[in-house]
């Protein structure tokens, strides 16, 4: 199909599918009008059952943890692809000869640039392990908290400092620490098995509410989904670096 | 015991996944082959076991103990039927022996295949056996990005990352579109747990809402299932894929998206649209019978043998639609007895493809002619893999096939056994006609290649050469053509397949055993078992017959009388070139012919609803 | 006004896929994709919305208190992570079609055909 037959061909039938989802659409309750039952009955036992006072946390991480170990997967083998599509060098000090070599390249980053990414990636760092790990008092939880923790590794970057950031953080170490991350949350889920309890039931002592160390197993598989991503985004952020490096090198800007 | 079987399908492959990417540096290849194989082998044991167990009896699993509550379902469940467990059976097999070609297939390959390979796995079997619509939506991501991964696998070249682009735009937008039905069936009945959700709607209106809820998670899936328009991602892909990797889309990964349309519709929706039914019957049946027709059309003409079986594959999920579509508990159990067949038959076509390729470094029909004379086990496999394709009774496509036409029959769509014979004898013939040219030599070598699928460059070898046949290639596929026969000599599996679908439809029952714990779904009478009906005999034989005359035909289509010949190029050979002409590699026009697909059918079902 | 959500929704999800039809950049594309599941989460969020109530957290709260729905929260989330890594993957596939074919322009990739 050409562009112009194309335009024509789309512009109809996105008439009416518009018309269609509209229709559907407009079934739903105005806004403010939640009435159904799951909602209400995980807010209203959600203290007493698990001690843990962020809903959310809890249904993500308890009530529907199925589906968040699905997830953390899907961030897995996705970064798996990732690697496969983007791993240029297989040896690593190979690798890190050329890093250097590019960074040299790179050019001077402003000093007060330089200054502020360095002073920000230790206290951003600090600030996602606190959300990762009170995630069940508040809002926040592993998925959060791992991707703050992560940024601070980008504030590396930003500061210039990506042989430091690749020194810091080897592949090989966050392949291992991401593969720690999930494959920990099916442990956990087997652990309950192991002493007679469904998959993923919450075995741990719950604690008291409003203490950092509540609300089971929630708190654990918080830190184990908190290390993974944090591991996975690091991994996934320095692999598009390498390619930005690699691209402007062979564009010589 | 087997209660607890129930979460290892997904959990376990899962667990290996991220014990392989962490060992990945240390260990050396045949233990990376190895933990990958035994893990497979562990779960197609455990699903077939689950198969067993839940033949009488749904088994139930609630995740994190969360029992439902007065009816409100707080947690996750499994629901593990028998046509489920089949499914995930059926993918587990195909998975170990796409690993075991592979051990020799690739020459080196880091742990991420592995990885992705069995996280595929994973993805399949919750997919299969899960009770939950977001549940089912997240297995169905995980399929997915691994699949876009999967495909892509050779970086070097240019095809796959096109391919793999097409593909990942085109099932990202379907997996958007299932997302807004999930949230619409949400907001309506406020659960996410099929049994629950089937309760609330049942005793509502089916309207705008309810209607285009279920359009959309429809066409999320059958996005999945490559049913015409929302087909042309599946050759993009198909081609370029690794061979091991295709086993797995054609064998069971489209598979899984008719099996998500039926779960839906029968736990979920059934009870609103019952009033509907023939309409809706109509709609389903309509595009099943255009992909078949279409897809085998499509089959016929290409010369490149992946993308030949590619589109076979999409005309044989035509089938499936119209199998599911009759919607009647025979239609569905022919089409799982099809999807049983079919996928063993198509893995061992592919695997058998794969070999060529890794012998002779391309898959082009027109380069291989006559090449492949020494090879009489595989040739030899082709030949009986293409008479399965066509319906040759006893194997299990022929046995579903059967139960399909008498299935239409019974509903009055006498017509649609022409159309199944059609496609089947079509795509059956495409397949002889490889194996007569490749094989046997018959039939005079073409001029020039087809150039389509291949632009400037020749195609890239996947792997290479091995001197002869590797035993460990070989076998998988062997093993895999000789299920297929013995899927359709199971003792009564025709009428143990028809009662499972009973129980898959029956959505009042279904929501008792998971909701109230009841103890067993109130069956519809013990079923007779019959013999093989002379009928369908008939009729494989005759489908059989047909695809063999196809495939002599296009074998020897040049010795034809030269009128015939002027004939059928000026009449049939623009149609057909403006059709392939379709499938141009641009996703943009891909996008415009899916949104053209949704409103169709979203148009279609305001009518039959309405 | 308490139907806007609903348009909005179907406004970017419509506007989201003809920007996929018309582009002539790929990673235009892939970003079209992420203004339709901007969709998805103003849908899911809107649903469970409640007037006048607080938000499903009961550190300073009584558990008895009105609160919107944490489910639908808890859906999204877990969207926007599987999304965002989907995305990453096709920008992924992106950056190495850039270096194969020399342009992301689609009309201009033409390894497949017929």
């Amino acid at each position: 199909m050409n562009a112009g037959q194309r335009q024509w061909f789309f512009g109809c039938s996105l008439a009416a599918f518009v018309g269609l989802l509209l229709w559907g659409v407009l079934g739903l309750p105005p806004l403010g009008h939640y009435r159904g039952p799951y909602g209400d009955a995980i807010n209203q036992a959600v203290v007493a059952q698990r001690h843990a006072t962020d809903a959310i946390a809890a249904v993500n991480f308890d009530y529907r943890g199925v589906d968040t170990i699905v997830e953390e997967f899907i961030l897995f083998a996705s970064v798996a692809g990732c690697t496969l599509l983007l791993r240029q060098q297989r040896d690593e000090e190979a690798g890190m000869a050329r890093t250097r070599a590019l960074e040299g390249r790179m050019g001077q980053t402003s000093a007060a640039v330089t200054a502020l990414g360095l002073t920000l990636a230790v206290p951003v760092a600090l600030l996602g392990w606190y959300v990762v790990t009170h995630g069940q008092l508040t809002p926040g939880g592993g998925f959060q908290g791992g991707t703050i923790m992560a940024s601070g590794a980008v504030f590396l970057y930003l500061a210039g400092e990506y042989v430091t950031l690749r020194r810091l953080n080897p592949p090989p170490l966050l392949e291992v620490l991401e593969a720690l991350g999930a494959g920990g949350y099916i442990l956990i889920g087997f652990a309950g098995m192991a002493t007679g309890a469904a998959f993923l039931q919450n075995v741990l002592p719950l604690g008291r509410v409003g203490q950092v160390n509540s609300a089971g197993t929630i708190w654990v598989i918080s830190m184990s989904v908190g290390m993974e991503v944090a591991a996975a985004f690091v991994l996934l952020a320095t692999e598009f670096m390498e390619q930005a490096l690699d691209l402007r090198q062979r564009r010589r800007i | 015991m087997l209660h607890s079987l129930a979460p290892l399908p997904f959990a376990l492959p899962l667990m290996m996944a991220a014990l392989l990417m962490g060992l990945s540096r240390f260990v050396p290849r045949w233990l990376t082959d190895a933990i990958a194989l035994v893990t497979g082998a562990l779960v197609t044991v455990v699903c077939v076991i689950l198969l067993m167990g839940s033949a009488n009896q749904p088994i139930v699993y609630w995740f994190g103990g969360w029992t439902p509550h007065q009816g409100v379902a707080l947690g996750v469940a499994f629901v593990v039927g028998p046509l489920g467990a089949g499914l995930a059976s059926l993918a587990a097999l195909l998975v170990t022996a796409a690993l075991l070609f592979s051990v020799k297939y690739f020459e080196a390959v880091g742990a991420v295949y592995h990885v992705l390979m069995l996280s595929f796995l994973g993805a399949m079997c919750g997919f299969s056996l899960t009770g939950d619509l977001f549940d089912l939506f997240v297995f169905f991501e995980l399929m997915s990005a691994v699949a876009f991964a999967l495909t892509a696998y050779r970086t070097e070249e240019k095809g796959p990352l096109q391919g793999a682009l097409n593909f990942a735009i085109i099932n990202t937008v379907g997996a958007y579109l299932v997302l807004c039905g999930i949230a619409l069936v949400y907001a309506r009945t406020g659960a996410l747990n099929f049994a629950q959700i089937g309760r609330a709607l049942s005793a509502g209106p089916s309207d705008g809402l309810v209607t285009m809820a279920f359009v959309l998670i429809a066409c999320g899936f059958l996005i999945k299932a490559a049913i015409v328009p929302f087909h042309f991602w599946l050759a993009d892909a198909h081609a370029m894929a690794p061979t091991p990797v295709c086993v797995l889309f054609s064998g069971v990964m489209v598979e899984l998206g008719v099996y998500g349309v039926a779960r839906v519709y029968w736990t979920m929706f059934a009870g609103t649209f019952g009033p509907h039914m023939v309409a809706i019957r109509g709609i389903l049946i309509g595009f099943g019978a255009a992909t078949a027709i279409l897809g085998a059309i499509f089959c016929v003409s290409e010369e490149h043998i992946k993308r030949l079986l590619a589109f076979s594959t999409i005309s044989h999920v035509g089938v499936l639609i119209t199998g599911l579509g009759l919607l009647t508990p025979l239609g569905l159990a022919g089409a799982a007895v099809y999807v049983l067949g079919h996928g063993l038959v198509k893995a061992s076509l592919f695997l058998g493809a794969g070999i060529l390729l890794n012998q002779f470094q391309t898959a082009s029909e027109t380069e291989l002619f006559g090449r492949g004379r020494h090879l009489v086990v595989l040739g030899g496999m082709f030949l009986v893999g293409g008479l399965a394709l066509a319906g040759l009774p006893p194997f299990g496509t022929a046995l579903g096939k059967g139960m399909i036409e008498a299935a239409a029959s019974k509903a009055g769509d006498a017509w649609l056994s022409a159309v199944i014979i059609v496609a089947s004898a079509l795509t059956g013939g495409a397949v002889l006609r490889v194996a007569g040219r490749v094989f046997l030599g018959l039939g005079q070598p073409e001029g020039q290649p087809d150039q389509a699928g291949a632009d400037d460059e020749a195609e890239q070898p996947e792997s290479a050469r091995q001197l002869r046949t590797p035993m460990v290639m070989l076998l998988p596929a062997l093993v895999l053509l000789a299920g297929a026969l013995a899927s359709g000599l199971v003792p009564n599996i025709a009428m143990r397949t028809e009662q499972a679908a009973g129980a898959f439809i029956n959505q009042r029952g279904y929501s008792q055993v998971v909701l109230n714990g009841a103890a067993r779904l109130a069956s519809n009478g013990p079923l007779i078992p019959t013999g093989p009906d002379l009928s369908e005999v008939a009729g494989g034989l005759g489908s059989t017959t047909a695809a063999v005359l196809v495939g002599l035909l296009a074998i020897y289509r040049r010795q034809l009388p030269a009128a015939v010949c002027r004939a059928a190029s000026r009449h049939l050979e623009p149609p057909l070139q403006r059709l392939r002409g379709l499938q141009s590699g641009d996703v943009r026009d891909y996008a415009a012919w899916l949104t053209f697909g949704v409103a169709t059918m979203g148009l279609a079902f305001a009518f039959a609803v309405h | 006004m308490s139907l806007l959500p609903w348009f909005v929704v179907v406004w970017l999800f419509a506007v989201g896929l003809y920007g996929i039809v018309t582009s002539r950049d790929l990673i235009h594309q892939v970003i079209c994709l992420t203004v339709i599941q901007s969709s998805t989460y103003v849908l899911l969020l809107a649903i469970g919305y409640r007037r006048g109530a607080a938000a499903p957290v009961f550190a300073t709260l009584p558990s008895s208190s009105s609160a919107v729905d944490p489910v639908v929260q808890a859906l999204a989330l877990t969207d926007i992570v599987v999304e965002a890594t989907v995305l990453a993957l096709l920008l992924a596939l992106t950056v190495q079609a850039g270096k194969r074919f020399g342009t992301i322009d689609p009309q201009q990739l033409h390894a497949l055909r017929g």
